[in-house]
């Protein structure tokens, strides 16, 4: 990025001056200059556009991790007031909605079980269904998706999928609130109809970490957890389902704007003021589509404890926690001192409340929300704590990832999969796959280092680093 | 929009799907996801090999044995908007299938489209790439240059 067009702030925020004569709202980016300067100028342009769209409250933000996307940038963060004409945006969302991170801890110490690791890779391989093409082996009628859409985690859960314990620990209490089933297309609901319980391909995983080392003990005890400990994080969305819905608004939101007098400086930001019936109709299938990857999760949950109880018998998971990075939540925030209900898109950003948030459950309600920030395969994550509004400015934001630092395609000129499988191995990480040309895409020198993600982050206000975590088994899509 | 599984492409009393290959020069770099160049002497030949090079980012189309079709048809004025479409009902009808295509074929005729593509089911022995979750409108440019068309877009990986 063009450094020299941004304005610092401080040490961890900047700007960019409207030109003479622009107008649109304040863009806000998060990140050392050592982060920004490796991101795309497209960054910049996306959240410049952003801040052009209808009814936005406060600067659009781009979290440290911020890479270039489709209409919002990767890591983008904007909220829209619907009382203002304020909109709702597909591009705001992306494709793979509710794509986000369900962690379990376990009590197993990574010494106990260090032998099992290759057979935990091999069962976890075979029972976790991912990569382009594999089916789980839950199919569901088209009325059983309508209920699956209603109820999220909560319907795996009366299914038989995990416990009603996991419930307290995801974000909404395992159901978004009004999910319209009816607005799901035909097509969305048939491509889903294998796809429950699967976990895609992409940058999508399920990873066996170890908690490496602890940055805030206090924390750390709140969150149940301690050096050497076996973590589980598991990356996926809302599969077919979403992808759909994202496709069948992209397009018929793109005809609304133009329909609706939106002038939009990019045909991608497809949007709808929210309180207009097409607005409202994504809202519904969005909700929908959102219901459909909790249980998603739960179920890859519950599939993955099976693995691990085959193997170890006296392995618990419990779910640490399960947050979604790309959705539009409705919030209520403090602006200028004022209340105000606000819709906060989120793309490629982890919601992350503070300390006394009524969201949280109670034994994290004094620490803040556990955030996941999910590295390249071959380094590591972090979780972190979410701070309180008066810290964090970006609407309770923050990074989710350490963010692509290269396409696809100059990845794959630079790595073979099969070296970068053998090579992780000597590293002790163990990468389980059916695509290396999918390792080869998602080589961890791919991505930015999430150490400086992490750290900007903290840094920045958004939240507090509590562990670092190092990946011991790794089954990609 | 209509399709039928199983029927063999051949007996489509319009069109036989064509075979288009894929190189690397059919697509362009961005960040996060991939650029997909289709392009041909006519638009509709721009389109299907757009959407070869769709598929080819999640298999190797070569070994693809074109023994399934599925066909399609829609409305669309705006040219650019139509490869959108055309892109994200093959996807779609891929997954609701369970097919992976090697093959398309589309014709125009006013605002209206009709199109299809074979393949075969998923094959464990079959090379997995990554999967395309949706054509976007990000880069969407549809033109005629000097040497024929060319169509293009972003694709969510």
């Amino acid at each position: 990025m063009d450094l020299s067009k941004l304005k610092r702030i401080d040490g961890w925020s900047w700007t960019v001056a409207p030109a003479p004569g622009e107008a649109r709202g304040d863009v806000r980016l998060y990140g050392s200059r050592e982060l920004l300067a490796t991101m795309d100028n497209k960054v910049m342009e996306q959240i410049t556009n952003v801040a052009r769209l209808p009814g936005l409250v406060g600067p659009a933000m781009t979290m440290p991790d911020a890479h270039w996307g489709y209409g919002f940038p990767i890591g983008g963060v904007a909220a829209f007031d619907p009382e203002q004409g304020g909109i709702i945006s597909a591009g705001g969302v992306g494709f793979d909605i509710s794509c986000g991170i369900r962690c379990l801890r376990t009590n197993l110490q990574l010494t106990d079980v260090a032998g099992e690791l290759p057979s935990l890779a091999r069962e976890l391989s075979e029972n976790i269904p991912a990569g382009v093409g594999e089916e789980g082996d839950i199919k569901l009628s088209q009325e059983a998706l309508d209920e699956v859409m209603a109820g999220g985690a909560r319907w795996a859960v009366e299914h038989g999928y995990g416990a009603a314990a996991d419930l307290e620990f995801i974000e909404e209490g395992g159901r978004v609130a009004g999910p319209v089933p009816q607005n799901v297309s035909a097509l969305a609901k048939k491509r889903q109809r294998g796809e429950m319980g699967t976990l895609g391909s992409g940058n999508h995983y399920l990873e066996v970490q170890v908690v490496d080392r602890i940055h805030d003990a206090a924390a750390a005890q709140t969150y149940g957890l301690r050096e050497g400990q076996l973590l589980i994080s598991i990356h996926c969305g809302s599969r077919g389902l979403g992808h759909q819905i994202g496709t069948d608004y992209l397009v018929s939101l793109a005809k609304a704007a133009s329909r609706l007098g939106i002038r939009l400086p990019d045909r991608e930001l497809a949007c709808a003021p929210i309180n207009t019936p097409e607005g409202q109709q994504y809202i519904g299938a969005m909700n929908a589509a959102i219901n459909c990857a909790l249980a998603n999760r739960q179920i890859l949950t519950h599939l993955t404890r099976k693995c691990f109880s085959r193997l170890i018998p006296r392995a618990q998971l419990e779910t640490l926690f399960d947050v979604s990075h790309n959705t539009c939540k409705r919030e209520q925030h403090l602006v200028d001192g004022k209340k105000r209900l606000l819709y906060v898109h989120r793309k490629g950003a982890t919601r992350a409340f503070g300390p006394g948030h009524p969201a949280l459950p109670e034994r994290y309600r004094a620490t803040g929300q556990p955030v996941v920030i999910g590295g390249s395969m071959g380094t590591g994550s972090w979780i972190l704590a979410g701070n309180a509004e008066s810290e964090n400015r970006a609407f309770s934001s923050a990074s989710h990832g350490a963010g692509r630092a290269m396409s696809r395609k100059q990845a794959l000129k630079q790595w073979h999969g099969r070296q970068l499988v053998d090579e992780l191995a000597r590293q002790g990480i163990l990468i389980r796959t059916r695509s290396l040309r999918g390792v080869a895409e998602e080589a961890p020198g791919a991505y930015k280092d999430v150490d400086l993600v992490a750290e900007a982050t903290e840094r920045a206000g958004l939240a507090r680093r509590v562990a670092f975590l190092r990946p011991k088994v790794c089954i990609k899509g | 929009m209509s399709n039928q599984p199983g029927k063999p492409a051949t007996d489509h009393p319009m069109s036989a799907p064509r075979s288009v290959t894929s190189s690397g020069d059919d697509y362009f770099e961005h960040d996060a996801d991939i650029g997909v160049i289709g392009r041909g002497a006519t638009l509709e030949e721009a389109f299907e090999s757009a959407a070869a090079a769709t598929f080819a980012v999640m298999a190797d189309l070569s070994a693809v044995r074109p023994e399934r079709s599925v066909t399609l048809d829609f409305e669309e004025a705006d040219v650019e908007i139509a490869l959108v479409r055309w892109l994200n009902l093959l996807l779609g009808l891929s997954h609701e299938h369970g097919l992976v295509f090697s093959r398309f074929w589309i014709e125009r005729d006013g605002v209206r489209w009709r199109g299809g593509a074979s393949g075969e089911p998923w094959r464990r022995d079959l090379e997995r790439g990554t999967e395309v979750k949706g054509a976007t409108l990000t880069m969407l440019e549809v033109k005629q240059e000097r040497e024929g068309w060319l169509a293009r877009c972003v694709v969510d990986v």
